[in-house]
């Protein structure tokens, strides 16, 4: 005779648990995960968001006989080590340039030496006992605070953490991805239509089929071996520059835009296309006319987020040497350049602790964009879906 | 010899009691094993079964039949409450076993299954291998202890699904190196290595060729004197060659049930005659 | 004259000359059509194909003649080339234009280049490969030529110091003869690719069994592209998150626990590439996890098994192909990881098994000779090559047997959607 259902349920008590068990387990590792991500950006926000603000003070500047030579003796001596070295290197050239200002003064804000912007966010900081009351008093008149740090903004790297900026990394990260683009695009969306309208199902287009997957699991740093190798020893392309790290982003991207070119154009219904045989159209003609225009917001997508993957990449360039020091913004394609990324590498290694911030506002920037682009891939996408 | 049951009536259709056949098979047992009364489904907004009253009696062969789409599977799916998988489902009025209501919220839908097994319309046998896919429930159910016992069991089931001889060489190949019709049997002796009291069946043959159709026939036949059988069947024949009740399912109600030899010779509704001699279906 | 404005100059001219190819032809077909001639194709197209008479031997001629130049050094002055070329265009122009004919195919001739020209782009991903491949083996030989190969798999001290002064002809300058055994790299690798699969694959794997088993759709629909973001965040923005903040945490820790830990130990940057690695198996897994049919699960369940019984003896089971090779891709992208542990980990080659100490893997060496200035022939640099190569291959093979692994997955249950 069977047993009761509840003789049976007594027995499965235990059973319950543990698939209970299961469940919350599981539902904790996602949990888990969920919360990395969320300590990993407020630690990023926390470090980085002080980065945007910058210490300044309000100093007289007297232009006399001394400030011509060096820079330092137009400030008071008391502030003189308060303000950013940067500044004062420029007072001897301004003073040249315009010999009118020797015998003047005047009354500015200034870019604060990074330690007294270090001390007054609270951080750790190597002002003396004296240095630290003079600022305390600077603060009491309001003639040192914390203000919008545009510096960041506006200027290239420097050595010095308060005058450093990613204006030059962001210029060499768009200078990168127009090369990048410029080839991979083409290249990948005329490799997909190949293979998706053209092919024949031959072993020539399963091993380019078989290729495209594995080299899109190629690890990045070789793809950085392949540019020095071959972009910069063999054709010479000059090293650091744009040209070389956008061909060897290329390649990288170049299968993330072939796999997403392929899946917008499969999503093209058979329909379609006989239509287009049917009222006489070429292959060509009907993959420009009519398969093209229907599949672009999906290429499009797919090439926002190759784009935003090759934006984030950093160790084939630092192969090819687009981890130059680099303070000046160049707009050339030929010149030594660095990236965002590379940026935040560089900075990351700097011994000076004020320049912590700064790689995390480095980091902050670069994560805005990349969220900007993916969003921005996803809206497409949600937009332009389409149900056939 | 077949008695015609007409007192209390209640089924103005049939003129018998609810639930009960129009026609009492003598042959067969008439303990109750399954009593269904006023049983509703809905799919979300669109009700699938209709108010079903039917008493499914043990150790016989119970066949649902009826057109496609006529709730004949989804009935099947409320005995073991394998519909409590699809959300959107939603389910009134009594299915009761053993005295109790197998809706009602103390009960545990794994024990449910446990005594109410069942054997799919596609073979399914698990990514294990042949021995492995008899032996994994009873050892979870505390069924076997030992090694030794476990062996019996399977063999035992593997008999009695009528699949021993043809792999008692090769019990550690994967289950889905067979054939579909080995298969099949594979899955029927997974379903009675648990000793359930029930077994539904869901077209158990439709995915099968003729000769494998055949084999699981018989075994069903041979099945009935241990476990109570619902099978689902859109072939008819086969109704009428294994089992001994026969419920005619139209448009998620239960039009007529009866002695399957009655139902096939004399139906008591215009619709099952219908059916049967294939005006529709 | 300078490269750039020949090469101007030459984009220029030609330019000019298709335009004249593109009207001319436009005009002849017009004509001849105008006279109730039937025509095999539209004027456009006859227009199109003189375009690509005039440019596509012109610009033929031009990159065989730079290959020529780079290869195999041949001297063609640049003017010569450019003028060479052109003449070439002048040709093609006068053919593509006496090609209007109304008996002529051009659409089928137009069809046959757009043809030739994707195949040309989709052989390029294979000289990719090529590229990479020969690249590094290349320079990796050169390498071996100074360096035994045994010695390199062997070896277990790497002290490559000495290195650049036998480049330079000095080798008995240095204090002690360079050595190139990769077996404490290799070990360093090893290491912190396991403890991130300590990390990934648990929570990866529980993660996709939450999100294809027990979650609602609204969380599953939420959950998914929230892990993908773990993803998408730049490696070197992980190697800092590591190096700053997981790195001091580590070493706080070991030390509650009496144990001295390195600042450039081995756990941090194993953590925090675990956590980049969780979407690449959590992704995958899920979609094999769903994949798996429902049958499977309805058999189980209808035997009276739990749901966590179900999960635990058959659908991570039949899962399995599918989750191993989610795992191989994984460790493939650890083992390759660089930005991390170059930021994370130490630059001391260091053979042990303490996690808490320092160690450093094959992706720093790489990166630490080749950055600063290069000598090429330096034996040191070259190692870079070498231990490429052997990441090649060892992430290759990885890859080639994940996918026959999800392709076996795939024919078994046949789905498609993988």
């Amino acid at each position: 005779m069977s047993q009761s259902f509840d003789e049976i349920s007594a027995q499965l008590r235990r059973r319950h648990r543990k698939s209970a068990r299961l469940k919350w387990i599981s539902m904790g590792a996602l949990g888990l995960a969920g919360l990395f991500l969320v300590l990993f950006f407020a630690d990023m926000l926390g470090k980085g968001m002080p980065a945007f603000q910058q210490a300044q003070v309000q100093v007289e500047i007297d232009y006399n006989e001394d400030a011509q030579r060096m820079g330092r003796a137009a400030l008071d001596p008391e502030v003189s080590r308060l303000v950013s070295r940067t500044f004062e290197r420029l007072i001897p050239g301004q003073i040249r340039d315009n010999p009118e200002l020797l015998g003047t003064t005047e009354t500015r804000w200034v870019l604060a030496d990074s330690q007294v912007d270090q001390y007054l966010k609270g951080h750790r900081h190597k002002l003396s006992e004296s240095q630290k009351a003079t600022v305390d008093a600077l603060v009491e008149q309001g003639r040192a605070e914390l203000k919008f740090n545009t510096t960041f903004f506006t200027t290239g790297d420097s050595k010095m953490p308060e005058a450093s900026g990613i204006l030059s990394a962001a210029v060499g990260t768009v200078l990168t991805m127009l090369v990048t683009l410029a080839i991979a695009f083409p290249i990948g969306v005329m490799t997909a239509v190949y293979l998706e309208e053209f092919a024949p199902d031959n072993r020539l287009t399963q091993i380019i089929e078989i290729n495209i997957n594995n080299l899109a699991a190629i690890p990045s740093i070789l793809f950085g071996l392949l540019g020095l190798a071959i972009f910069i020893n063999f054709f010479g392309v000059p090293r650091s520059s744009p040209l070389v790290g956008g061909m060897t982003l290329a390649l990288m991207t170049l299968p993330v835009i072939i796999i997403a070119t392929r899946t917008a154009l499969r999503s093209v219904p058979d329909s379609i296309r006989h239509a287009a045989f049917g009222v006489g159209c070429s292959q060509w003609q009907v993959v420009r006319d009519h398969v093209l225009p229907l599949a672009m917001p999906g290429i499009m997508t797919g090439s926002i987020i190759g784009l935003a993957q090759a934006m984030g990449e950093t160790a084939p360039l630092i192969i090819v040497g687009m981890v130059a020091f680099i303070p000046d913004v160049s707009a050339s394609f030929a010149e030594a350049a660095t990236v965002l990324p590379a940026q935040v590498f560089t900075w990351a290694g700097e011994p000076d602790k004020a320049f912590v911030e700064k790689t995390a506002g480095g980091i902050l920037v670069l994560l805005a964009i990349l969220i900007f682009l993916n969003a921005s891939a996803v809206i497409l996408r949600k937009k332009f879906e389409r149900r056939w | 010899m077949n008695i015609q049951v007409a007192e209390r009536s209640i089924t103005p259709m049939t003129g018998h009691t609810a639930g009960e056949p129009v026609t009492r098979n003598e042959d067969a047992n008439h303990e109750l094993s399954i009593r269904v009364r006023g049983l509703d489904l809905w799919y979300g907004t669109t009700q699938a079964l209709k108010s079903l009253d039917i008493d499914v009696y043990q150790k016989n062969v119970t066949a649902l039949i009826g057109p496609s789409g006529c709730g004949k599977s989804t009935f099947l799916r409320c005995l073991n409450r394998m519909n409590d998988l699809i959300p959107s489902v939603r389910i009134k009025g009594l299915v009761e076993m053993d005295g109790r209501d197998v809706n009602e919220a103390k009960m545990d839908e794994v024990a449910l299954r446990r005594r109410v097994g069942m054997v799919f319309q596609k073979p399914n046998p698990f990514p294990k291998s042949i021995y492995e896919n008899v032996a994994y429930a009873p050892r979870m159910h505390d069924l076997v202890s030992r090694k030794a016992d476990s062996d019996e069991l399977v063999e035992r089931a593997l008999r009695d699904a009528g699949l021993w001889e043809e792999v008692k060489d090769k019990l550690q190949e994967p289950g889905t190196s067979l054939s579909g019709g080995q298969q099949q049997r594979l899955c029927i002796a997974r379903a009675i290595a648990v000793r359930p009291d029930v077994i539904l069946m869901d077209e158990p043959t439709s995915a099968l060729d003729p000769i494998s159709t055949a084999t699981i026939e018989d075994l069903m036949d041979k099945l009935k004197q241990q476990f109570t059988i619902i099978t689902v069947t859109h072939n008819m024949q086969q109704a009428a060659r294994v089992a001994d009740y026969t419920a005619f399912f139209h448009l998620g109600e239960i039009v007529e049930y009866n002695d399957t030899k009655t139902m096939f010779s004399n139906p008591a509704t215009k619709k099952a005659e219908d059916y049967i001699t294939g005006r529709y279906g | 004259m300078q490269t750039d404005q020949l090469l101007a100059l030459f984009s220029g001219i030609l330019l000019l000359l298709g335009l004249i190819a593109f009207f001319i032809g436009r005009a002849k077909a017009t004509r001849v059509r105008a006279t109730g001639t039937a025509m095999f194709a539209q004027p456009d197209q006859y227009a199109w194909f003189a375009v690509l008479a005039t440019a596509g031997p012109a610009i033929t001629v031009g990159i065989l003649g730079a290959i020529l130049m780079l290869l195999l050094g041949a001297k063609i002055p640049p003017l010569y080339l450019l003028a060479g070329s052109l003449v070439v265009a002048a040709v093609g122009l006068t053919v593509g234009v006496r090609q209007v004919r109304p008996d002529f195919h051009a659409r089928q001739a137009i069809e046959r280049v757009i043809r030739f020209i994707l195949v040309g782009a989709a052989l390029i991903s294979i000289f990719t490969t090529f590229g990479i491949l020969f690249s590094i083996v290349f320079e990796a030989l050169r390498f071996f030529k100074m360096h035994s190969f045994w010695e390199f798999i062997t070896g277990t001290v790497w002290n490559p110091g000495a290195s650049f002064l036998a480049a330079a002809g000095r080798a008995e300058e240095g204090a002690s003869a360079a050595q190139f055994g990769s077996v404490p790299l290799f070990a360093g690798t090893f290491m912190i690719t396991a403890i991130a699969m300590l990390v990934a694959i648990p929570v990866g794997l529980l993660s996709a069994i939450y999100m294809a088993e027990f979650a609602p759709q609204r969380v599953r629909t939420l959950a998914k592209p929230t892990l993908e973001v773990l993803a998408g965040i730049p490696t070197v923005v992980y190697g800092f998150f590591a190096a700053i903040t997981v790195a001091p945490i580590i070493v706080s820790v070991a030390g509650f626990f009496g144990l001295d830990a390195s600042f450039n130990n081995a756990v941090a940057p194993g953590i925090v590439m675990g956590i980049m690695i969780i979407p690449f198996i959590s992704s995958l897994s899920d979609d094999v996890i769903n994949s798996v049919p429902d049958s499977m699960r309805q058999g189980s369940l209808a035997l009276g098994m739990t749901k966590g019984e179900t999960i635990r003896d058959v659908v991570v089971p039949a899962a399995l192909p599918g989750i191993i090779s989610a795992s191989l891709l994984a460790v493939s992208r650890a083992l390759g990881e660089t930005m991390i542990v170059v930021m994370a980990a130490g630059m001391r080659p260091n053979l042990t098994a303490n996690p808490l100490e320092d160690m450093t893997t094959v992706t720093v060496r790489i990166v630490a000779a080749l950055t600063g200035d290069l000598e090429f022939e330096s034996a040191e640099t070259l190692s870079a090559f070498a231990l490429g190569l052997v990441l090649f291959a060892v992430t290759l093979t990885l890859n080639l047997v994940s996918v026959l692994m999800i392709r076996r997955f795939r024919e078994k249950y046949r789905v498609n959607n993988l």
